[in-house]
């Protein structure tokens, strides 16, 4: 039997490059069906780390800690996580730390889950707060350019910024 | 576990630090809010080898293991208190499991909220950070809670790998005057351009 192919694969592996190619080393996240392929693959290269947090705002002081050295460093979560993040986000704003963010997203198009709303409808809210620049992505052939847009924001530009994954490029889970 | 016997404690935070670290310079320092950055900030005079903090409570930890991660070839310490260490307390499993050999934890412990009025804080009561250091998966431990104990310290900070957590158990008291500078993007480009020669 051939392997299944994760149906994040193709993408994944796009995106993984990107960061790669960007000098991301330092991959940090907590699981989540849309990060679940670029975390294998950043765990399974040798040149990159994969980092499994406890918390997700964790994830944005290890990037700070990161960025004292001149280490580049991207934190992946779902959007329930974001909630988890404000008080450390207070890097960016406070610090012009440049925190690099990819944000699966639960709760808008097509969620069937009634706990997913409150958090995934306060993720942008939440991060302009806090001074996170987000870039959306819909549609695969967005994927790119949105990512390109994030990194240089934040490695190049000075900012912080999130790839928000929205649920209409992923697919909505069923239940 | 027992109720903590505080009665036991007989250290004082001020001129600890000094006794465990004699050459700081060698260092990479990382410090959470309050008391603890402002030992620390003292043991290196502000320098340009330490990142304060004075918010973002919790963070110290994690942002000390992202510095780890990113300069395996130096000496990475995080220096903060216990306050901090709860409100984040599950980094120690994330220190644990990444095991860099560079990474040294210490926790100034007062017992209590030094900041805000000492308040008593959880390891006055029944918590002992030593058994949660442990329990997370940090094998090399110390508990020190006297003068004499610091020279155990000095040499635990030096011995074979990391990553090591040392709970300095300290009186109720002031912390080490010392004025730091707490803009955050200041030093953040005073560390960078130390550490990076630019």
């Amino acid at each position: 039997m051939p392997k299944a192919v994760h149906r994040h694969d193709t993408w994944s592996m796009s995106l993984f490059k990107q960061f790669k190619d960007s000098g991301v080393r330092l991959f940090t996240y907590i699981p989540d069906a849309g990060n679940a392929r670029l975390a294998e693959l950043a765990e399974a290269d040798n040149e990159t780390r994969c980092v499994l947090l406890t918390t997700e705002e964790e994830g944005v002081a290890v990037a700070a800690g990161a960025d004292l050295v001149g280490e580049k460093a991207v934190l992946m979560m779902q959007s329930s996580g974001v909630g988890n993040c404000p008080n450390f986000l207070s890097f960016v704003k406070g610090g012009g730390f440049p925190v690099l963010m990819m944000v699966s997203m639960r709760g808008d198009y097509g969620e069937q889950n009634p706990w997913q709303y409150p958090m995934g409808q306060a993720v942008e809210p939440i991060l302009h707060a806090m001074g996170v620049l987000t870039f959306r992505v819909e549609r695969e052939d967005e994927l790119e350019g949105a990512a390109a847009a994030a990194i240089n924001a934040a490695f190049r530009g000075g900012h912080a910024a999130a790839l928000i994954l929205t649920q209409k490029f992923l697919g909505a889970k069923a239940f | 576990m027992g109720k903590t016997d505080m009665s036991k404690i007989t250290l004082n935070r001020v001129g600890a630090l000094p006794r465990i670290f004699p050459d700081p310079s060698k260092y990479l320092f990382v410090t959470g809010l309050a008391g603890p950055a402002r030992d620390a900030a003292a043991l290196t005079n502000d320098g340009a080898n330490m990142f304060t903090m004075a918010g973002c409570m919790g963070a110290a930890v994690s942002t000390g293991l992202g510095m780890a991660l990113g300069a395996p070839e130096r000496e990475v310490v995080v220096i903060a208190g216990d306050g901090e260490m709860m409100m984040n307390i599950g980094s120690l499993v994330t220190v644990a499991s990444e095991a860099p050999r560079n990474l040294t934890l210490v926790c100034i412990d007062n017992g209590g909220h030094g900041e805000t009025g000492g308040q008593d804080g959880h390891t006055s009561k029944r918590t002992s950070l030593a058994t949660m250091a442990e329990g997370a998966g940090i094998e090399r431990v110390l508990m020190v809670t006297n003068e004499a104990g610091l020279k155990d310290a000095a040499k635990f900070v030096k011995a074979g790998d990391g990553p090591r957590f040392l709970w300095l158990r300290v009186l109720a008291g002031e912390p080490t005057k010392f004025k730091r500078n707490m803009n955050p993007q200041e030093c953040r480009v005073r560390f960078r351009s130390a550490y990076l020669g630019r």
